[in-house]
């Protein structure tokens, strides 16, 4: 009873004893469809980088420079809120 | 509420446990009335009210609320305590589960009382037994006495580093919670040096150390959180025998894990929880009286339950019955039932062990219902054979 689990010590009660710690947790795997951003129309509003629930849309300078594909669970919400205008997001299967 | 020189004072249950509270003054206390602990929640906030405690007392719509507020505080760093019964304590079912695997030692009085339906205010341990697997210490008291001197040292077992479990204390309803007994308080100084300053592990509100409380665990590591909760569960027994002790030394009232009554030599021995002791030992000393070898021993510590402890206590009678005051509804008896005979399958003596299912919504458990199963067992002792392993008595 009292040896020690093949995990080894847990922090007390499931705590997450520090912030942050989601980036060292690979989501990609997940993924079963795929954004994939056209560049030459993407405007930069950067809509898909406020609305990503996974802040899987990386930027640079303002500029929307693609995916974090270890972190993208390809829910898709970035090109449903890319403006209808522009639609430079597109869903791609993995497998293809 | 003045304190005699010998300290004697004539409280109820409920305001026992009230004024427990009141001198434990905790951080917190969410909390939804229903009977019979009713009487705990409308004293306390009277404390409240009149500026006596520092708590901040939140008044919740359900149980389910008043578990979740607890659990929401206890994170956040606070030191809390709660009082159900009942349907109360089976409408936090799933949040009893949450604060026990978040290792939140918050302090729950549960006044025993029985579950509809058909609806009924009055005492069985239905509630409590209902809630025996969800990672709680639970404390039995037999006495308002007892229950008082267990909700002090709840607080200490529930937040020992060992343990950092929630704590459950249970009371029988209107039985104990109603009736007034004169009992001893300890002053507040020696409740406060006694239960010393809440530390928490880890605290929501501790801005300097952000931490996430209530994360997802998948198959990679869910086990190993339950293994280290089991674990805890399993160190507390001596945490409870520790306590009790230190608590005796004190203030002069030790505690065990359970309460042996006449059993060096006792061949018939009945195992029953909280106020009905008390009745079965009036049986006792009745036939005890006479000449015949009877004891009774009642368990105060039911979660861990002290398997160990309890089957060499129990070892050397010839047959026991175990008075349950709720039934599993499993077609075996009750829980007590089924655990005791399981604990004592280890001893070399396995002596006759029988069910008896008594006192269900508060049915009344009398020293002649005690006689009658003292009367079974001595048929047991002289046949060695158990006639009827299990039935309803108090109908």
């Amino acid at each position: 009873m009292e040896k020690e689990s093949k995990g080894g010590k847990q922090p007390l009660g499931g705590v997450i004893p520090k912030g942050g710690t989601a980036d060292d947790y690979s989501t990609g795997g997940w993924r079963k469809l795929r954004p994939v951003v056209d560049n030459t129309k993407c405007t930069n509003c950067l809509i898909c980088w406020v609305m990503c629930p996974d802040s899987a849309v990386i930027t640079k300078d303002g500029k929307m420079m693609g995916f974090d594909l270890e972190h993208c669970k390809g829910c898709g919400i970035c090109a449903v809120e890319c403006p209808d205008k522009v639609k430079a997001i597109k869903m791609e299967e993995e497998a293809d | 509420m003045a304190i005699t020189t010998k300290g004697q004072i004539g409280l109820t249950g409920n305001t026992a446990i009230a004024y427990a509270m009141k001198q434990i003054n905790p951080d917190v206390c969410p909390a939804y009335p229903i009977t019979p602990s009713t009487g705990i929640i409308e004293d306390f906030a009277g404390f409240v009210a009149d500026g006596e405690v520092d708590t901040e007392m939140i008044t919740v719509e359900s149980e389910h609320s008043a578990m979740s507020a607890c659990i929401g505080a206890e994170a956040a760093g606070a030191r809390v305590m709660t009082a159900t019964s009942s349907q109360g304590l089976a409408l936090m079912w799933e949040m009893l589960y949450i604060a026990s695997g978040m290792r939140l030692p918050i302090v729950l009085t549960n006044v025993n009382r029985a579950l509809s339906a058909p609806i009924n205010i009055h005492c069985d341990h239905s509630d409590s037994m209902g809630a025996r697997d969800a990672g709680w210490v639970q404390l039995y008291s037999e006495t308002v006495q007892e229950a008082y001197d267990n909700l002090i040292q709840a607080i200490r077992i529930a937040e020992h580093t060992d343990v950092l479990l929630p704590t459950m204390v249970c009371l029988d309803g209107f039985i104990t919670s109603h009736a007034i007994e004169n009992i001893s308080l300890i002053s507040d100084a020696d409740v406060k040096g006694f239960i010393g300053a809440y530390k928490p592990a880890h605290a929501l509100l501790d801005v300097e150390h952000p931490i996430t409380y209530g994360a997802m665990s998948l198959p990679d590591n869910y086990i190993e959180f339950k293994h280290e909760q089991s674990r805890a569960m399993a160190r507390s027994k001596a945490v409870v025998s520790a306590i009790g002790a230190e608590f005796g030394k004190k203030f002069g009232r030790s505690y065990g894990l359970f309460d042996a009554y006449r059993l060096e030599d006792a061949d018939s021995v009945i195992v029953i929880l909280n106020s009905a002791a008390g009745t079965t030992k009036v049986a006792v000393d009745e036939l005890r009286a006479q000449g015949k070898k009877v004891g009774m021993l009642r368990p105060r510590l039911f979660r861990p339950f002290p398997f160990e402890e309890l089957a060499k206590a129990l070892s050397g009678a010839k047959a026991i019955a175990v008075l349950d005051r709720v039934d599993s509804m499993n077609g075996f008896g009750g829980p007590l039932f089924n655990e005791i005979r399981s604990a004592l399958y280890e001893t070399d003596s396995r002596p006759k062990v029988m069910s008896r299912i008594y006192g269900l919504g508060g049915r009344d458990y009398k020293v002649k219902d005690a006689l009658g199963v003292y009367d079974e067992l001595g048929k047991v002792v002289s046949t060695g054979k158990v006639e009827t392993l299990q039935k309803y008595i108090t109908l």
